[in-house]
């Protein structure tokens, strides 16, 4: 076990790089760069940003010298569109939020998920059972560019109860709605994907077995059935995980929550390279690390994996 | 005389109170004098040398103070300067700074600071993208200490003492006062500038001279800033709290405004007609500095059809004006025959002929001008109409299309993303293209140095009567002259087929005053704003 992950760890690296120098191209090859504007600069103010950023480089050399500054000091360089500030401070300024309500909502949504999965293949054709599967398409069919305006217009314009945006780590009030907008759809899914691998486990051999001789109900569930029929969930948790706290764009705007999320597509926009950049390696880094963390709880889970 | 004149003008307008928080009579103030205004965007920089943005601009002017202030109607008055001079040869300016003028950290606001500060927006070694303003504002030397090819103490600028700046433009510049109040010519505190490198403009290191200080700034959620005790006019300051709410979405920040989390929104884009029937109080259209119009690529990358003079006067002929402010755009805009914004200041737009015909008589003489040159709906002339992804752009787009189809030109319309959209456009991969322009400053060159062979000039329009025309108004006595010839040539060679002057569309909240109601630019300073009760 100890020996694979290890061994995992040492694949990531070449991953990375890859990672960084195939986004290197592709950005590079997107027309206009972050000083291109309607009004265009003149070419002597031009020619001084480029060499303050090195962007008059040739491209190998900005990969190398990019790389390199992270090795040595895990530099991330400078926003070219945020002049003050480096990307390590706009990822540790907008990171800490979308972590705040990314996990709040992931927890949410694994909790309110399963327990609804769970219990609509527990009571299968009931009345739960049509409602459990009623919510979550529901909730699946209601994306959060939707949902989210009209959480702030119910919240905010009618009933007054929430700021309608914002973000504030002392008072929670300003996390109520991102979580909720952020977490429905997962909430949804999960439930979707608990329901159906629970029925197939309730209706396997051991589940019989265990019925046979007398087991009481909520034991055969909690022990026997819950166990094997999370392996598909958890699949689906990994990269759930890492797109849950690392925000999302949409949440970001409509809740003005200055989360990382919004850097994304912006930073897309405005070819912001470093910025772009900064956020493509982190969300990189956090995947292939919760890819391994799902491998190992397969481990847990399945006696039959074994690495 | 001229040096006289000056002088006694503004020392009487020193000696006057100054415009700032004056509070009308019968407007009872409200306990909590807190004005929370709506950002798309997060702040991209405080540094007045590095910041880009208009949003940016809004919150640069309540922390710093340049040489000069506006008024409410946009004109200057003075700043950190109380008064200045101007030689006979109109090439040097001598600015007397206030003596109580302050950093928010307590020490003088001296020549020296601007000196400093001139010299950093020049200097390559800070790649400034405004760089180019202090080139605009004509100062001796600013060009090649932009190129590098002098260093930044060649730049025109002295501090003959403490409080007393001097200035020597290139050449006599008819607009350089106009360009005194904007953010790139502030002053910034050499002492924190270079203590804290990039750092400097967080809430905890910064210092500024203006009539706020910045309190906290949550990063793409808020700004919040508090009045500068040290300000030299702290007692006209009135409110106690700015705060700049980013909400990047428009409609939610249309919510949050009907919600009272803010003071002032801009509508999202289409719904000002509806929102000024149901909040006829709040809702406010003012005259903006800025034309909207199809630039032609005049270019051998452009449509060959666009060199003959007569197709470009049918192109503009042929577009129905009316209906584009009344039935599209709806807020208030003006029709636009003319490239200079007619609410500049000290403008006025000479008569031009297309602007006095009827719609009916412009159709047909654009009708037979197609016709002659062999284009008809069977055979239209094909032109290629590029635009950055926007809905009004787009419905713009296709009403223009409508509108040209009847003279037998067939529009493509070809909508790109803002970066490819701007590389093209600047580098001339276009027919026609979208396009805005914007003051810079509340003058009418701002426009009308566009078209000059050496300006902006997407579509490399090259007239050397044109150049000849703009050349003589910068020594010119009475600019308006020139300016309005400028026009009128504009208006026989049609570069470009004007369509619109802007409006600036905002929610307002009654019970918020002082925000400037002729100022053009946009441009207001908290200083003059209260909060009456509600």
């Amino acid at each position: 076990m100890f020996g694979f992950i290890l061994r995992r760890l040492a694949v990531a690296i070449p991953t990375l790089l890859l990672l960084i120098i195939f986004s290197f191209l592709l950005m590079h090859a997107a027309p206009g760069g972050p000083f291109t504007q309607e009004r265009a600069l003149p070419p002597q103010v031009l020619a001084n940003l480029e060499a303050k950023y090195g962007l008059d480089d040739p491209l190998w050399r900005k990969i190398v010298d990019y790389v390199w500054g992270i090795v040595r000091h895990f530099d991330f360089g400078p926003s070219f569109v945020y002049p003050d500030r480096t990307v390590n401070q706009i990822i540790a300024a907008g990171f800490p939020i979308t972590l705040t309500y990314g996990l709040l909502s992931f927890i949410l949504a694994v909790v309110v998920g399963v327990t609804l999965g769970a219990a609509a293949a527990i009571r299968q054709n009931t009345w739960l059972d049509y409602l459990a599967v009623g919510v979550s398409i529901g909730a699946q069919v209601l994306p959060n560019f939707v949902m989210a305006p009209i959480l702030v217009l119910v919240f905010t314009l009618i009933l007054g109860w929430l700021p309608g945006g914002g973000w504030s780590f002392q008072n929670p009030d300003y996390w109520i709605m991102p979580v909720i907008a952020l977490g429905t759809s997962y909430m949804a899914s999960i439930a979707r994907i608990t329901r159906s691998s629970m029925l197939e486990v309730l209706s396997s051999n051991h589940i019989r077995t265990a019925k046979a001789k007398g087991l009481p109900a909520r034991k055969i569930i909690m022990r026997h059935a819950l166990k094997p029929a999370l392996l598909p969930v958890i699949s689906y948790l990994g990269p759930a995980f890492v797109s849950m706290i690392t925000g999302s764009v949409v949440i970001d705007m409509y809740f003005s929550t200055g989360g990382i999320g919004k850097s994304f597509v912006d930073s897309a926009l405005n070819r912001d390279y470093a910025v772009m950049m900064g956020v493509t390696i982190l969300v990189g880094a956090l995947t292939i690390l919760f890819s391994l963390v799902v491998d190992i709880l397969y481990a847990w889970i399945d006696p039959k994996i074994r690495y | 005389m001229t040096r006289f004149l000056m002088t006694t003008a503004l020392a009487l307008s020193f000696a006057a109170p100054v415009a700032a928080a004056t509070v009308a009579e019968g407007d009872v103030l409200d306990d909590t004098q807190e004005y929370r205004f709506w950002m798309l965007d997060a702040l991209k920089s405080a540094d007045p040398h590095k910041n880009t943005s208009k949003d940016g601009s809004q919150i640069v002017r309540q922390l710093f103070e340049g040489l000069m202030t506006e008024d409410g109607n946009g004109a200057m008055q003075p700043g950190v300067a109380s008064e200045y001079t101007v030689s006979d040869d109109k090439t040097v300016y001598t600015f007397t700074l206030r003596p109580d003028a302050k950093w928010s950290n307590g020490d003088p606001v001296t020549a020296n600071d601007f000196v400093y500060s001139w010299r950093r927006l020049a200097d390559p070694a800070t790649a400034s993208e405004y760089a180019w303003f202090i080139e605009l504002m004509n100062v001796a030397n600013a060009t090649e200490v932009v190129k590098g090819e002098q260093p930044p103490e060649a730049l025109g600028v002295k501090a003959i003492d403490d409080h007393t700046f001097e200035v020597t433009l290139k050449s006599p510049t008819p607009h350089f006062e106009k360009t005194l109040a904007f953010p790139s010519t502030y002053p910034v505190n050499q002492k924190v500038v270079e203590e804290f490198g990039t750092d400097w403009t967080t809430p905890e290191n910064i210092v500024s001279n203006g009539a706020f200080v910045m309190q906290g700034h949550n990063v793409g959620v808020d700004i919040t800033m508090v009045p500068n005790p040290e300000y030299w006019d702290r007692d006209s300051v009135i409110l106690d709290k700015v705060t700049a709410v980013t909400v990047p979405d428009a409609n939610i920040g249309l919510t949050r405004y009907q919600a009272g989390e803010l003071d002032r929104v801009q509508p999202p884009s289409g719904q000002f007609p509806r929102l000024l029937k149901e909040f006829p109080d709040e809702a406010v259209a003012r005259p903006y500095a800025c034309t909207y119009a199809y630039l032609l690529n005049l270019t051998d990358t452009g449509n060959p059809a666009v060199q003959d003079q007569k197709i470009r006067r049918a192109l503009a002929l042929a577009v129905d004006r009316d209906v584009l402010v009344g039935q599209v755009l709806q807020a208030g805009q003006q029709p636009a025959y003319g490239w200079t914004n007619e609410a500049i200041e000290g403008f006025t737009m000479p008569e031009l002929d297309m602007a006095k015909m009827t719609q009916a008589d412009r159709l047909a003489e654009a009708k037979a001008i197609m016709e002659e040159a062999g284009y008809s709906a069977s055979n239209p002339l094909k032109l290629d109409l590029m635009y950055n992804t926007s809905e009004e752009h787009r419905k713009i787009a296709i009403v223009v299309q409508q509108m040209w189809k009847q003279i037998g030109v067939d529009l493509v319309l070809n909508n790109l993303e803002w970066k490819v959209y701007s590389d093209r456009m600047n580098s001339q991969q276009y027919e026609v293209v979208r396009s805005g322009w914007c003051a810079d400053y509340n003058e009418a060159s701002t426009f009308l140095d566009y078209f000059r062979s050496t300006g902006y000039n997407v579509g490399k329009y090259n007239s050397e009567a044109f150049d000849a025309v703009m050349d003589a108004s910068k020594t010119s006595d009475d600019p308006a002259v020139e300016y309005a010839e400028a026009e009128r040539i504009l208006a026989a060679d049609v570069p470009y087929v004007p369509l619109y002057q802007y409006t600036k569309v905002d929610l307002i909240k009654p019970y918020v005053k002082g925000l400037p109601e002729h100022n053009v630019m946009d441009a207001w300073y908290a200083k003059d704003i209260y909060i009456t009760e509600h």
